[in-house]
C-alpha cells in the first residue's frame, strides 16, 4: 500500500525508510533460516558458500550430506526416538491440558488464576533447572535413562503451551450453547461429543503441535534425563555442533524447517477455521 | 399470618431456594475442579516435586556426617576456637571411619564434598584411606599424623567440625562469592575465586540488552503488522511465526554458519573489501554471538504480546490527534505510544524472564565471554558433580525469575498470554 497521494515529502521519505527498516528486520528475522538450505548442498565440508556455488557450478553441489544423515544408524534411531518421544508426550499433554483448560474457562473454577499460573510455570522456569530436578528425581525413582523418563518430562513441558492455545479458543465460547443442548434433552456425554468438541477442536489440535514440536525440539532435558538410548535429533545436533561441526546438521536443520514450515501452515490453517466457525472476523 | 421464616422461596422438597442454590453451585465448583486434578497430579509428580527437592540439595549437607559419623559426633566436645588439636578419642574415630568408609568406597564423596571449602583436603583423605588400613591400635593420634602434617594443622579439623551439621549454608555463600569461617564469620572469597556474582550480574545485563534489542527491532515490525490490512499482515505474521516454530538449535545453527571467521558474513565482507581476509571478525564464541542469537531466537516473543496490543488500538486516535494539529510524530509518541505500553511491559518481561535462564544458545556460540549463570549450573551438575553449589546458584536464579513471572501476572495475565 503506497502512502496517500496528499503526503508531504517528509512523509513519504519516513514512510519509505520506515518500509525499507522493516524488510532489513524481516531479512534478520528470515534470513538466517533459508541460508542453511543451500549451505547444505555444498560438496566441500564447509558452512559457507565455495566459488563454485556462487557461479552455480553444479560440480559445487552435492546431496552426500543428506544421503549420509538417511545412511547413519545413529541418525535413524535418533528420528525414531524423536518422533516415539514427542508423540506419546504430545498426547499426554492434549489430553491433560484440553480437560484441564476446559474447567479453566468455566466461571465457577475454584483458584483460577494460581493454577493458571501454575500450569504455565513450566515454560517459565529455567529448564537447566527443571532438568537438573528431573534428573536428580527420576534417577531416584527408577525412570532416568528411559523412554517413559523423558516422555513424562517431554509432556510436563507441553502442558503450557496445550493451555495457552485451548484457552484461548475458549474465551468467547458461548456457554448457552451447552445450556441449549441440554434444554433440548442431550445428554452431557452427548453435549459434548456434538456440540464442544467441534468448536474447540482447531484450538486443540493447534496446542497439540506446539507441544510436539516443543518436545521434538527441545534438548537440555533428554540431556539429563535421558541416556545414549534416548538419543533424540536435537541431541544429535548438540553434540554435533560442540564437538566435530559436519554439514550433516545443516541437512538435518534443512529437513526440519520443512517440518516446521508444514506444521506452522497446518497451524494458520486450523485458526482460520476456528475463528470462522466462531464468528470472528478478522 | 405466616411468620418471616415462611416467606423464603422454597424447592419442592421444602429446601430454602438459597441453601439449594449454594449446593449447587459448591457441587459444580467441585465438579469443575475434578477437571484439573489429573494434570496438577500430573505436574506435581513430573515437574513441581523434582524441582522443588533438587532445590533442597542447596542446603542438604548430610555427606560429611554420613560418611564419617564417629569422627562428627566425637568433634562436637571440642572447641574449634581452642588453640589445640581434638584428643586422642576423636583420631580414634577418625581412623575407624576411614577405614570402614575406604572400603565401602564413600570416603571419596566426603573428601570431595570438604574439598569445594578447602582444596587440598580431597588429596589428603585419598593417602588416608590408603594408609589407614594399617593403624590398629592407640596411640591413633601420633600415627595419624604420621600419614600427613595436614592433620596437625587446626584448619582441617575446623572444618570437619563446621561441616557436620545436617543443615549448611554455605553452598549459598558460595554462591554469592562469600565463605564462612569455623567463627561463623562470614568473608569474601580470594579475589580469582570470585566468579559467581559476577556471572549473575553478566546475565542479568546482557538478557537486560538482548530485551531492548528485541524491542527495538521488534516495535517496528508490530506497529507495521497493526496498521497492514489484514490480508497482507496475515502473510507477514507468519513470517514472524516461522522462527517461532524452526528449532532452537536450526536457529543456533544457522547463526553459527554465518557468524564464524570462515563463515557466510566475513566471507561477504572480504568479498566486498570492507575487511581484509586476515582481518576477519570474531563473531562467535564471545558476546556478540549470544547477542545476535539470542535476539533472534526471543524477537517473536517480544512481537507477538506487540502486535496483540496494538491491534486494540483504533486509528482513529492518531487520526484524531492529527486533526487537532499534533504533528504525525508528536501523535505518535503522546497518542500511539502510550497505548502500547501493556504490550511493552508483556514483551520485555516474558523476553527478560526467558533470556535468564538460557543454556543452549549460550553453551553454543557464548564461547568463554558469553555464557550465561545456567551454563555454569549445569557444569557444576555434569562435571564438577558440586550438585549442593549447583542448586544454590538455581535457586537464586529461580527466585529471580518467579518474582519476574509474579510481576507479569500482576500486570499482564498469565491467562492473557498468546503464541500467535
Amino acid at each position: 500500500m503506497p502512502p496517500p497521494l496528499h503526503a508531504t515529502h517528509s512523509e513519504r521519505a519516513w514512510y519509505y525508510s520506515f518500509r525499507t527498516l522493516c524488510v532489513l528486520i524481516f531479512i534478520f528475522l528470515i534470513g538466517p533460516i533459508f541460508v542453511i538450505i543451500p549451505l547444505s548442498f555444498n560438496v566441500l565440508p564447509y558452512f559457507t558458500f565455495t566459488p563454485e556455488m556462487l557461479s552455480f557450478d553444479p560440480a559445487g553441489y552435492s546431496t552426500k550430506w543428506y544421503r549420509e544423515f538417511f545412511a547413519e544408524d545413529s541418525w535413524q534411531k535418533a528420528v525414531q526416538n524423536s518422533f516415539l518421544i514427542a508423540v506419546f508426550a504430545t498426547l499426554i499433554s492434549t489430553f491433560l491440558g484440553t480437560l484441564a483448560a476446559l474447567g479453566l474457562s468455566r466461571p465457577e473454577m475454584p483458584f483460577r488464576k494460581t493454577i493458571m499460573a501454575l500450569l504455565i510455570s513450566p515454560m517459565i522456569v529455567p529448564l537447566i533447572i527443571s532438568a537438573a530436578g528431573m534428573y536428580f528425581f527420576y534417577a531416584r525413582i527408577g525412570l532416568a535413562s528411559t523412554h517413559v523418563g523423558v516422555i513424562l518430562a517431554h509432556a510436563a513441558l507441553g502442558i503450557p503451551f496445550v493451555i495457552i492455545t485451548v484457552t484461548a479458543t475458549l474465551v468467547g465460547f458461548d456457554h448457552s450453547l451447552t445450556r441449549a443442548a441440554a434444554s433440548l434433552g442431550s445428554s452431557p456425554t452427548r453435549t459434548f461429543f456434538v456440540v464442544i468438541v467441534p468448536l474447540i477442536l482447531p484450538g486443540v489440535i493447534s496446542g497439540a503441535l506446539l507441544a510436539f514440536i516443543t518436545s521434538f525440539d527441545e534438548v537440555v532435558v533428554v540431556l539429563f534425563v535421558g541416556s545414549v538410548e534416548q538419543r533424540t535429533i536435537p541431541w544429535k545436533m548438540f553434540s554435533g555442533i560442540r564437538e566435530e561441526i559436519r554439514p550433516t546438521i545443516l541437512a538435518v536443520a534443512t529437513l526440519l524447517v520443512f517440518i516446521s514450515i508444514v506444521l506452522l501452515t497446518m497451524v494458520e490453517l486450523l485458526r482460520r477455521r476456528s475463528e470462522r466457525l466462531r464468528g470472528i472476523r478478522s | 399470618m405466616s411468620t418471616a421464616a415462611d416467606d423464603t422461596l422454597r424447592t419442592a422438597d421444602g429446601v430454602p431456594l438459597k441453601t439449594s442454590l449454594r449446593r449447587a453451585t459448591a457441587r459444580r465448583r467441585v465438579r469443575t475442579f475434578l477437571l484439573v486434578v489429573p494434570i496438577l497430579a500430573f505436574l506435581m509428580v513430573t515437574f513441581v516435586f523434582p524441582v522443588v527437592d533438587m532445590m533442597f540439595r542447596s542446603v542438604d549437607n548430610q555427606i560429611v556426617s554420613s560418611v564419617l559419623p564417629r569422627t562428627t559426633l566425637a568433634i562436637q566436645s571440642w572447641d574449634p576456637g581452642s588453640e589445640e588439636l581434638p584428643p586422642e578419642f576423636v583420631y580414634e574415630a577418625l581412623v575407624l571411619d576411614i577405614q570402614e568408609s575406604f572400603k565401602d568406597k564413600t570416603l571419596g564423596r566426603a573428601g570431595r564434598r570438604l574439598n569445594y571449602e578447602k582444596s587440598g583436603v580431597m588429596s589428603l583423605f585419598r593417602k588416608s584411606g590408603r594408609r589407614a588400613k594399617r593403624i590398629t591400635e592407640a596411640p591413633f593420634k601420633d600415627q595419624v599424623l604420621a600419614i600427613d602434617e595436614r592433620w596437625a594443622d587446626l584448619e582441617t579439623w575446623q572444618l570437619i567440625h563446621q561441616e557436620s551439621s545436617a543443615l549448611t549454608e554455605s553452598y549459598f555463600l558460595s554462591a554469592a562469592d562469600l565463605r564462612v569461617d569455623y567463627k561463623g564469620e562470614i568473608s569474601w572469597k580470594a579475589e580469582e575465586r570470585r566468579i559467581y556474582l559476577f556471572l549473575f550480574y553478566r546475565t542479568l545485563w546482557m538478557s537486560g540488552l538482548i530485551t531492548v534489542f528485541c524491542l527495538l527491532l521488534g516495535y517496528p515490525i508490530a506497529f507495521l503488522l497493526a496498521t497492514l490490512p489484514p490480508r497482507h499482515s496475515n502473510l507477514l505474521l507468519i513470517l514472524v511465526l516461522l522462527p517461532f516454530w524452526t528449532s532452537l538449535l536450526v536457529r543456533t545453527t544457522a547463526w553459527i554458519a554465518l557468524l564464524q571467521s570462515e563463515g557466510v558474513l566475513n566471507d561477504l565482507m572480504v568479498f566486498l573489501g570492507f575487511i581484509s581476509d586476515d582481518g576477519r571478525l570474531q563473531m562467535i564464541h564471545n558476546k556478540i554471538g549470544t547477542f545476535v542469537a539470542m535476539t533472534h531466537i526471543l524477537l517473536p516473543f517480544m512481537i507477538l504480546p506487540l502486535y496483540s496490543v496494538m491491534k486494540t488500538i483504533p486509528s482513529s486516535y492518531m487520526r484524531a490527534a492529527r486533526s487537532l494539529g499534533a504533528s504525525p510524530f508528536t501523535s505518535f509518541v503522546r497518542v500511539y505510544m502510550p497505548n502500547t505500553v501493556p504490550g511493552i511491559g508483556a514483551g520485555c518481561i516474558l523476553v527478560f524472564i526467558l533470556s535468564i535462564g538460557y543454556y543452549i544458545t549460550p553453551a553454543l556460540v557464548g564461547g568463554r565471554t558469553g555464557t550465561f549463570i545456567s551454563n555454569i549450573i549445569a557444569l557444576h551438575i555434569s562435571e564438577t558433580l558440586n550438585w549442593g553449589l549447583a542448586a544454590a546458584l538455581g535457586v537464586i536464579l529461580l527466585a529471580l525469575v518467579l518474582l519476574l513471572y509474579f510481576l507479569y501476572d500482576r500486570i499482564v495475565g498469565v491467562a492473557n498470554m498468546k503464541l500467535g
